[in-house]
């Protein structure tokens, strides 16, 4: 009972910071609702249990993308242009997309029912196999880094794809200043 | 935030701090939450922290560019490189019980050095990522 009414606040509240972050005209105050969202989803996924995917979101959702943001506000300015034109065609769209969605999660077995599919065919195996097979205690690193390593190396390639995209966008050299002495490099 | 000496001591204090905790999420990502990519990111943040203290100029002084551009690289080719050791190994690609006589044994090794190169690869990334993005409107 409790752990429902802990997931309809939080729910709720990642509705509300959402909602403030669209109606914000600040930048720099719709980053620090970005931030608080991230930090609702990290509460969200301990509660779920889900201990490596919520430390992963507190580190780059609060964290890491937060100072990106910040970053980039610092480059654009920390005031939304008002909009061009009027927002009624992506509203329907959006509306439209989100009830499709919604309609699609009624085939989905009911939330923590042990008898979903998912719970039945490969999750019983590496929970049962990983202690023989693997033998260390954490069953997340194991079926990240060894059943599932194929993934986490595209993954991995994911990442450095990102990182030779932004040192070929933006590059990492200092700009040249007139009158700057040991700007060489 | 350069003349901030509050800013300044306590990021001094907790810098090394963020670092340590970084390597034991690295190396502790086996027994309990956490592992390559959270490490990375902590130990980026950690670098991030210093940037945005004491200036990207110092942060490219303390990590320089040429240097990170290898890091890059090297975590993908050590990650990749366990899998073509297995295949040398006669075995199949990133199939860690051929490492070792010991099959487990085998996979801790597996597990730890594509760990390692997933951490070394993310950390790298993030402090390239934000320096590109912070290090573009130095005065």
């Amino acid at each position: 009972m409790l752990i429902e009414v802990v997931n309809v606040v939080i729910l709720a509240l990642l509705a509300v910071t959402a909602l403030a972050a669209v109606r914000l005209n600040d930048l720099f105050a719709v980053t620090m609702m970005f931030g608080i969202y991230s930090l609702l989803a990290t509460i969200m996924f301990v509660v779920l249990d889900a201990i490596d995917v919520a430390f992963t979101e507190a580190a780059v959702g609060v964290g890491i993308s937060t100072v990106l943001m910040l970053g980039t506000i610092g480059l654009v300015g920390r005031r939304a242009r008002k909009a061009s034109h009027r927002p009624i065609l992506p509203l329907i769209v959006v509306i439209i997309t989100g009830a499709a969605l919604v309609y699609g999660t009624l085939d989905m077995p009911r939330f923590t029912d042990p008898a979903a599919p998912v719970h039945q065919h490969l999750g019983p195996y590496f929970l049962n196999e990983s202690p023989d097979q693997i033998g260390i205690p954490n069953v997340v690193t194991s079926i990240l880094a060894s059943y599932r390593g194929y993934d986490t190396l595209g993954e991995l390639a994911v990442i450095f794809t990102a990182g030779i995209g932004v040192l070929g966008l933006l590059g990492l050299r200092r700009r040249k200043r007139p009158g700057h002495e040991g700007g060489a490099r | 935030m350069n003349d901030n000496p509050v800013l300044r001591i306590v990021a001094k204090i907790i810098i090394p701090m963020i670092l340590l905790f970084a390597l034991y999420v690295q190396f502790h990502g086996d027994y309990g939450p956490g592992g390559g990519f959270q490490a990375g990111v902590i130990f980026a943040a950690g670098f991030i922290l210093y940037g945005l203290v004491f200036g990207t100029e110092a942060l490219r002084s303390a990590v320089p560019p040429h240097i990170l551009r290898i890091f890059i690289a090297l975590g993908l080719v050590l990650y990749a490189g366990v899998g073509v050791a297995t295949l040398l190994m006669e075995a199949d690609f990133l199939a860690y019980n051929a490492l070792s006589q010991d099959p487990v044994a085998g996979q801790h090794l597996g597990i730890f050095l594509v760990e390692l190169g997933v951490g070394i690869t993310v950390g790298a990334v993030m402090i390239t990522v934000f320096l590109g993005f912070a290090g573009r409107n130095d005065p």
